[in-house]
């Protein structure tokens, strides 16, 4: 059977596509570059939103991305079911496309940070999760100036209440998220955003924390090959 | 020609990180007095012709749009005279 195909989006600016295709590669799919002037998701199967500073982050991050050529295909696939994982500036975009509730706002601290950082995973229903268990604690890097999710007192109970909360940073909060979130997903599942990077976590030789961001690509192969 | 200000302010109950910055810079440097620092962004929209109630209402349409994030961010628009 033909491999699963996995796009792969590069807006100006982003800067881990590179990363994120040889991740897809590394775990069998075959990954899919996918431009943003484009109004074309070349039938791929799933699509990823790499970080960077996409659009130089001019006004807010994701901001201007949001309505490239490219999302406007993307919005309602994501919409009807189509898989779609954003890390970082990835995650930015899908909360400024309102696929994903709230904002990610300036660090708490002000700095940059750049670092290993502890996450428990709290949903492992998801179509990017479901490769770990509920509970279990990974090592992913960390690197974003803007990355303090925040959202209104319902939206957040309500992320809460139905465990769409589906990472959370452990071992010191590195942003100042509100609940210490540093993932979500949207209500059927198929949309997950988070700033930690499975996609600089898939091999030893790159001097990787762990090889914990495997668990994003194999989650997802097997949601594709089993479709 | 007009010059339509939109001015955008996170909302008052998101933390400002940058503000409390300069709130605590400013007594460094011998303002005493001070209480608090939101920031926030200003633009400056020129349109053409007069900015008459429809030129306005396009004008939030963009603030509403592009210019602020209304998740988090509340905006003003005044004509500028």
């Amino acid at each position: 059977m033909n491999a699963a195909r996995v796009g792969v989006v590069t807006f100006p600016g982003t800067l881990d596509d590179q990363d994120a295709a040889r991740a897809v590669r590394l775990a069998g799919a075959e990954p899919v570059p996918l431009w943003h002037a484009d109004h074309d998701l070349k039938g791929v199967d799933a699509v990823f939103l790499p970080g960077g500073f996409s659009y130089g982050d001019y006004l807010r991050c994701g901001a201007i991305s949001r309505f490239s050529p490219l999302m406007d295909e993307l919005i309602p696939a994501a919409r009807a079911g189509l898989p779609v994982l954003g890390t970082c500036n990835g995650f930015q975009i899908l909360c400024e496309a309102h696929l994903l509730p709230g904002a990610l706002t300036r660090n708490g601290g002000l700095h940059y940070i750049c670092r290993d950082q502890g996450i428990r995973v709290e949903n492992a229903d998801t179509a990017w999760t479901s490769d770990f268990e509920a509970g279990q604690e990974i090592v992913l890097p960390v690197k974003h100036g803007e990355g303090r999710y925040v959202a209104d007192t319902e939206t957040l109970a309500a992320l809460e209440r139905d465990g769409r909360v589906v990472f959370r940073y452990v071992g010191g909060n590195p942003n100042g998220s509100l609940n210490d979130i540093a993932g979500i997903t949207n209500e059927a599942g198929n949309v997950v955003g988070l700033m930690p990077h499975p996609e600089h976590a898939v091999e030893e030789l790159t001097g990787a924390p762990s090889v914990d961001g495997r668990g994003f690509f194999t989650s997802i192969l097997k949601r594709l090959v089993n479709a | 020609m007009a010059r339509v200000i939109v001015d955008v302010m996170l909302k008052p109950e998101i933390l400002d990180p940058q503000g409390q910055a300069i709130a605590r810079a400013l007594p460094r440097l011998g303002f005493s007095g001070v209480q608090d620092v939101r920031q926030g962004k200003r633009f400056e929209v020129e349109i053409e012709g007069e900015a008459d109630e429809a030129a306005l209402a396009e004008v939030r349409k963009m603030a509403e749009t592009l210019l602020a994030n209304t998740v988090i961010e509340d905006f003003t628009v005044h004509v500028e005279r």
